[in-house]
């Protein structure tokens, strides 16, 4: 059971990609987050001591998020085809379940290296998420399903596709849902990264 | 006359690497003042090959060197008869070598159902079962002269052993060949960035070194008593294991950026977490030469 502390904790998050998201980042004040909350601002500070240390643990929130739900795709006794589809499908949800995770992600956290320069170094802070992605590629390949190749072409080819569909989405230029493109995008990146 | 351990050193499908490592050993002298060789094939002995096999010989200690089939003969007898017969009336017998503990490059002889005396690679062998509790195993190819001798002061000083799944002393193959290397900087933060020979780099990434998956005293227990593949520049060909030898040995196997074989003991989670840390850190220090032009 999470402790009461790390409860809170949580819930400030939550609280603060919600602004995040409406407002943008740095518009987005601690007092405002605190008054979400219905907290004292200075209570706020005995969980968080900055608005940049919360930027930083709402990412490695977001990176133990997302590792968990691929974990469980990695461990399930299926082919590298189907885990393929599974990921798209945990991404796109949680992008329509929770899109101020994935909004984070791309709009604050990629856009605003500068908050995470002190802490966050290279992928220190997503690196549950990239975790699960390199073992899903390394037992790809060890079972000959996915082409070896380097890390970061295919990792890019990947999660610069997602990132991009779930971008366009939250410039609502996509005509339909997510959900309808999952058969066609997991079958493009298998394709492009199979051995077939 | 002081009362010497009398040992045979049998040379099965060998390559006689181990009896030239042994003769590398600084103390020799010192050391036949302990031991004699009843048979020794380049180390002159009071009894001849002919001898050993026709007659039976007062032994202590059978030592083989070489991967064992019983169609291999020396003196038109199988050395699986010698094998046989010595064994029943020494106290100890020592496996020298990775060929006569696990197969080693001598599997691929050609003689029939060749492999080591206990091991074919690392799947247990049928064959003289009732003699793995007089056996000691000590791998390498070659096995390091110290590592035989002081072995063979064990057995004469009737010090108990702790042996490892394949029966090699702890003591020389507990820890693992990294242990002790002068690159452990370079493997800590990741660097590889390696040229054969150089001082700078860690050989684990790129170049295809074994020495975190491979037991060993190398890097404690020094070649010569000065150096060891990895503080030389060479990457550890892991030789002291089943797999010995692997393919490749130049090159790290990877799937997409991990290498197969991590650090014995370390899950895939660990190893990329650790990794990603790491690798978030440029060390000035260490993308130069250590000691400039």
């Amino acid at each position: 059971m999470l402790d009461k502390k790390q409860l809170k904790k949580e819930q400030i998050m939550q609280s603060a990609l919600e602004l995040f998201a409406s407002k943008g980042f740095y518009s987005t004040t601690i007092p405002d987050i605190a008054l979400s909350l219905k907290m004292s601002v200075g209570n706020m500070y005995n969980y968080f001591k900055s608005k940049d240390v919360l930027a930083r643990e709402i990412i490695k929130y977001i990176s133990v998020y997302l590792g968990k739900k691929l974990r469980e795709i990695n461990e399930e006794d299926i082919s590298t085809k189907e885990k393929t589809r599974k990921i798209i499908e945990v991404y796109f949800k949680t992008a329509s379940l929770k899109p101020e995770m994935i909004d984070y992600f791309l709009r604050i956290y990629l856009s605003n290296r500068e908050v995470f320069k002190d802490g966050c170094e290279g992928m220190l802070c997503v690196n549950e998420f990239v975790t699960e992605i390199m073992i899903y590629f390394e037992e790809g390949v060890k079972c000959k399903d996915l082409r070896e190749q380097d890390f970061f072409s295919a990792f890019g080819l990947f999660m610069g596709y997602l990132g991009g569909m779930v971008f366009l989405k939250g410039e609502n230029v996509l005509p339909k849902d997510l959900n309808d493109y999952v058969d066609d995008i997991a079958f493009n990146i298998y394709k492009a990264l199979s051995t077939e | 006359m002081k009362n010497k351990m009398r040992v045979l050193w049998l040379s099965a499908i060998a390559c006689n690497g181990n009896t030239h490592s042994f003769l590398n050993y600084p103390y020799m002298e010192q050391f036949l003042d302990d031991f004699e060789f009843i048979y020794h094939p380049v180390i002159d002995s009071h009894y001849t090959l002919e001898d050993i096999v026709s007659k039976e010989i007062p032994c202590d200690i059978l030592l083989i060197e070489g991967a064992i089939s019983k169609e291999f003969q020396r003196a038109d007898v199988s050395v699986v008869d010698i094998i046989e017969k010595y064994s029943k009336i020494v106290q100890k017998i020592v496996t020298v070598g990775t060929c006569a503990t696990f197969g080693g490059i001598f599997r691929e002889s050609g003689y029939e159902e060749t492999s080591g005396m206990h091991f074919d690679q690392d799947k247990p062998s049928q064959k003289f079962q009732d003699l793995i509790d007089k056996t000691i195993s000590v791998s390498g190819c070659p096995v390091h002269p110290e590592v035989l001798v002081n072995t063979l002061y064990a057995i004469k000083k009737n010090a108990a052993l702790k042996l490892d799944n394949f029966l090699r002393p702890k003591e020389f193959y507990a820890y693992t060949i990294h242990n002790g290397c002068t690159r452990n900087e370079y493997f800590e933060y990741k660097v590889d960035n390696h040229k054969f020979g150089k001082l700078e780099g860690c050989m684990f990434y790129d170049h295809g070194c074994q020495a975190p998956f491979t037991h060993g005293s190398c890097n404690k227990i020094l070649w010569n008593e000065v150096n060891s593949k990895t503080r030389a520049g060479l990457s550890c060909m892991g030789c002291t294991e089943p797999t010995f030898p692997r393919k490749n040995l130049f090159s790290t196997k990877k799937n997409m950026a991990i290498p197969e074989n991590l650090p014995v003991g370390v899950g895939k989670r660990v190893y990329l977490t650790l990794a990603g840390i790491s690798k978030a850190f440029k060390i000035d220090r260490l993308e130069k030469k250590l000691i400039d032009d």
